[in-house]
């Protein structure tokens, strides 16, 4: 009956209306009366000690509230913000994990790190006032390189962490195996790879509103916020110790994510303490700039990565050494996103049956890293796919064909691979002959040299990537680290009247759960998809959850939407088999029909819903009201795959490159609607293009000032540097959750960065780093041609 | 302070405004038009268009002063009660928004140019919406509801 908004239909969104009439309602939309606003002082320094700050002259300006300092937080014992990931390195010890204070103490770490918060009836009051804050610094040698961070001489950020090492970790084969397999092997091929430090950039700049309740003790955080319930138990247990039922986090609509707003901030922190200290409700709005400098970055990896191989080109071994970049304080997850966010993809979709990788985290005086969208998922297929490409170019053997040699064989699932994780499900051959299909793969010469004949380089370049998706289960996660469980909620309300709330821990910051959540609702339950209401972003409004990142929401949160679904129409059961007056062992259900099997007997579910809440005619002995929770932990992470192909032709004279063709064929198993999907794999592809071509978040390497600190400077993608997309997908379901799903938002970002880089090399002939700018691809061509020419 | 007179959304308001107030300050904060977004501070974003006069314009680098005496209308402006401009049409019917945040400001640079350009290429609606920058869509959706707007507000 919901066959057009059910589970598979392209539903245009629920959420749409309020946001294309201007009527959405974001955190900086908010105002609470009496407010102040927060205006913070930020370090202009990379790394300094702070000799004196005074703020007296400041506290004296107009409208000035207060101006608080680290001081201050100190005084009212407030704690510093955490790292949620404890991660253990190869010595068994615990990551280095310095203090990060909300505001600065005697030194500053990188360039925006806070000084002071100036606090004052306007925004612009706030802004002047900080100008008279007084602070001299006493600038020390800073460290921004990776390489330089790791040397017995450099600088050293942090006194707790000698040598600059948060941690150094490894995973696989044991490392003296994968040598010998090196040492014996027919070929081998080897890459030195940059995965260029990213903004992440969501066009909603982050912000908070703090506000206290005097009577009630209870004070309020809006928060632009991807996890509303992380959030106020990391505010509440480590940091303002206040019990949680007296903090309400609210996570309105949020103007995206991408990883940067799941973390726990300095400035949603005072904006929550200074509220209370100060009796007012405190706003805070990032602008860009600081966005810029505070925002926790992505990526930012060099790597030395080497695939062994026999004759025929059968991946033997995989050894891949990362040094990664957590910038000058721990963000909140850190430390898992280079280990085991990024090791145990390093299988891809590869039996390759040994894998060793090392990893070593550095500190730097630069901004945080954190996950961004894939987080150290498209640091993994980088490293794969750039290698399996270099791997077919020097066996001489095309690229699909080598893949094909490599590839898991579709009955082989479960599969294990050498770097801890099973593979669920995939039939990677059928994904790849698809994208072959798409791309007209074997059109490709006679494009190659139609575009030879008008001087153009053109060039082919693919990625096969793995994704995991949906941290799990909770005890294996906590067992490697993981300070919160992964199991996401769910709660379904009905009115007397037949709607229903859908109340989800997972939010919803352009993902369209409004839609899809009610999807799935609709479609199991068999209520009209206008009377679904989901619910989310609201700590007292909904079930403690884990929130939205890693792709999780409709593998974990849509899992533990079935499975209330399904509680509810169990105990309607016994409702509608009342009503009929036939044995509850006698009833079918199908799409909200309760009916009594062989006869024409049905109850709706509306039906069931009214008589639940007005029971006259009632089973006796049980409860009135149709509401049902559930929380679902997964037993796995799911594995979505696919190919991306990339077509690029690039003008010799000025280097620039142009995207000709771009193919994606995703294998995100079942699919809840296809037009949010295809929306996602568009948006992530944009993300991946951007790195590989524009995007570069770049330090002088001496002062360590950030000279990519706007949109001047550090280049977004834009429309007229994307084509159309072509988007396929292959259905292979996942065989551990109810939904069949396996998630999608993260694989546009996965998978493009390789694809796209492959084809450059292919094009020009010269491995180059990202991103490729005309300069850097104009530079690669002359010194090819010249060095042909001696 | 100076004092402003601007028709906002087709009704005349007047306001005394500090000399620094920027148009889209002037939306937000003193109308509570929340529609129109800041989306950087260096006049890249496109977050924050409306249109003056009929001319779809950056509103976070125009002074409330200097649109002293015009018409302005902004995302709130755009429908007629509950039913919608064929421009935001096309954008939900065409999933041309995820997040929603730079959906007013593209709304409202799409309808200036569909205004003058009747029939479009995909290469002319790409350059168009080089001042507007969206981080979700990767633009693809962008352009079919500029598109299929641009040939509904002229069919
Ligand atoms: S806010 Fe970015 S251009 Fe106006
Ligand atoms: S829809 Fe999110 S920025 Fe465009």
């Amino acid at each position: 009956m919901t066959a057009h908004t059910g589970i598979g239909a392209a539903v245009r969104r629920k959420e749409d209306f309020r946001f294309i009439t201007g009527a959405g309602r974001y955190t900086d939309d908010i105002n609470r009366p009496g407010q102040a606003h927060a205006y913070f002082l930020r370090s202009p320094h990379a790394f300094a000690r702070i000799k004196k700050l005074d703020t007296a002259a400041a506290a004296k300006m107009p409208g000035v509230v207060a101006v608080l300092t680290g001081a201050d937080v100190q005084a009212d014992k407030v704690g510093g913000l955490i790292c949620g990931w404890v991660l253990k390195g190869k010595s068994g010890e615990p990551h280095k994990a310095p203090p990060h204070p909300v505001i600065a103490l005697d030194h500053v770490r990188h360039v925006g790190d806070q000084v002071a918060v100036v606090i004052a009836d306007t925004l612009a009051q706030a802004r002047d006032a900080a100008e008279a804050i007084v602070v001299e610094y006493e600038p020390l040698t800073p460290v921004i390189d990776l390489r330089r961070a790791l040397e017995a001489d450099a600088p050293q950020v942090h006194p707790e962490a000698p040598g600059n090492l948060c941690y150094d970790w490894e995973i696989g084969t044991p490392k003296s195996e994968v040598d010998a397999t090196f040492a014996a092997a027919a070929h081998r091929v080897s890459l030195d790879l940059v995965n260029n430090r990213l903004v992440p950039n969501p066009m909603e700049p982050r912000a908070a509103v703090g506000e206290y309740d005097r009577g009630t003790d209870e004070l309020v955080c809006y928060s632009t916020s991807q996890n509303p319930h992380v959030l106020r138990l990391i505010l509440c247990a480590f940091i303002l110790g206040i019990p949680e039922h007296k903090l309400r986090v609210i996570a309105p609509d949020v103007g995206g994510g991408f990883g940067s707003k799941i973390f726990c901030y300095a400035e949603e922190t005072v904006c929550v303490w200074a509220a209370r200290k100060l009796g007012r409700p405190v706003k805070w709005t990032s602008d860009r700039s600081e966005a810029f400098m505070t925002d926790a970055h992505g990526r930012d990896h060099i790597t030395k990565a080497e695939l062994a191989m026999d004759a025929n080109g059968k991946f033997l071994a995989m050894r891949v050494d990362t040094i990664a970049n957590m910038g000058a304080y721990l963000s909140t997850f850190a430390t898992a996103v280079p280990t085991y966010l990024y090791g145990l993809l390093l299988a891809g979709q590869y039996t390759t049956p040994q894998v060793h990788c090392n990893v070593r985290a550095v500190f730097t005086n630069t901004t945080a890293v954190d996950a961004y969208r894939g987080a150290g998922r498209p640091e993994a297929t980088y490293v794969v796919e750039r290698l399996v490409e270099a791997a077919a170019r020097h066996l001489k053997v095309d690229p699909a064909e080598l893949r094909k040699r490599n590839f898991v064989p579709p009955d082989a699932f479960p599969y294990q691979t050498p770097v801890v994780v099973a593979y669920d499900s995939g039939n990677y051959a059928n994904t790849l002959d698809e994208a072959l299909k798409l791309a007209d793969y074997a059109g490709f010469p006679a494009r190659k040299a139609e575009a030879a004949a008008r001087g153009k380089k053109r060039g082919i370049g693919f990625s096969a990537y793995i994704e995991a998706c949906g941290l799990a289960p909770s005890a294996v996660v906590g067992s490697i680290g993981a300070g919160v469980g992964q199991w996401e909620s769910a709660q379904i309300r009905f009115n007397a009247t037949g709607s229903v709330f859908v109340n989800t821990g997972s939010h919803s910051h352009g993902q369209g759960h409004e839609t899809t959540f009610a999807q799935i609702v609709s479609d199991r339950l068999g209520v009209p998809i206008d009377q679904v209401e989901v619910v989310h972003g609201d700590t007292n409004r909904v079930p403690m959850g884990m929130g939205t990142y890693g792709s999780r929401s409709l593998a974990v949160g849509g899992s533990a939407i079935m499975k209330a679904c399904d509680k509810i129409i169990e105990k309607g059961k016994k409702i509608a088999a009342h009503l009929m007056e036939a044995s509850v062992d006698d009833l079918e259900y199908e799409h909200g029909i309760y009916k009594v099997a062989g006869t024409d007997k049905s109850v709706p579910m509306a039906q069931v819903a009214f008589t639940a809440y007005v029971p006259f005619n009632y089973p006796p002995g049980l409860e009135p009201g149709l509401e049902e929770s559930a929380f679902y932990d997964p037993s796995n992470f799911t594995y979505p795959s696919g190919v991306h192909i990339a077509e690029v032709e690039i003008d010799p004279d000025t280097g620039i490159t142009t995207i000709a063709n771009w193919t994606a064929v995703d294998d995100f198993g079942n699919v809840v609607n296809p037009m949010i999907v295809e929306g996602q794999v568009h948006g992530g592809i944009a993300q991946g293009v951007g790195q590989a071509l524009l995007e570069g978040a770049v330090y002088d390497k001496d002062s360590g000032q950030l000279l990519t600190g706007s949109f001047m400077d550090y280049c977004m993608p834009r429309a007229d540097d994307l084509p159309s997309f072509n988007v396929g997908m292959t259905h292979t379901p996942c065989p551990h959750n109810p939904l069949g799903v396996k998630g999608c938002g993260e694989a546009g970002a996965i998978a493009s960065p390789a694809a796209l880089m492959n084809a450059i090399t292919d094009a020009i002939g010269t491995e180059i780093q990202m991103p490729a700018t005309p300069e850097k691809v104009w530079r690669a061509i002359q010194a090819n041609s010249s060095a042909q020419a001696a | 302070m100076p004092t402003v007179t601007i028709t906002v959304n087709g009704k005349a308001v007047t306001r005394e405004v500090e000399a620094r107030t920027l148009l889209v300050q002037f939306l937000r904060e003193h109308l509570s038009l929340t529609g129109t977004h800041v989306g950087c501070d260096t006049s890249q974003c496109g977050a924050c268009v409306v249109h003056v006069d009929g001319q779809a314009i950056k509103s976070c680098t125009t002074l409330a002063v200097q649109a002293d005496g015009s018409a302005v209308t902004t995302i709130e402006g755009l429908a007629d009660g509950q039913t919608l401009h064929p421009m935001q049409e096309a954008f939900r019917e065409h999933h041309g928004l995820q997040c929603g945040f730079c959906t007013p400001g593209m709304i409202m640079t799409a309808v200036d140019f569909a205004k003058n350009n009747k029939n479009p290429t995909e290469a002319e609606i790409r350059q168009a919406l080089e001042g507007n920058i969206c981080r979700c869509t990767g633009y693809h959706n962008i352009v079919k509801a500029v598109a299929a707007g641009t040939a509904a507000m002229n069919g």
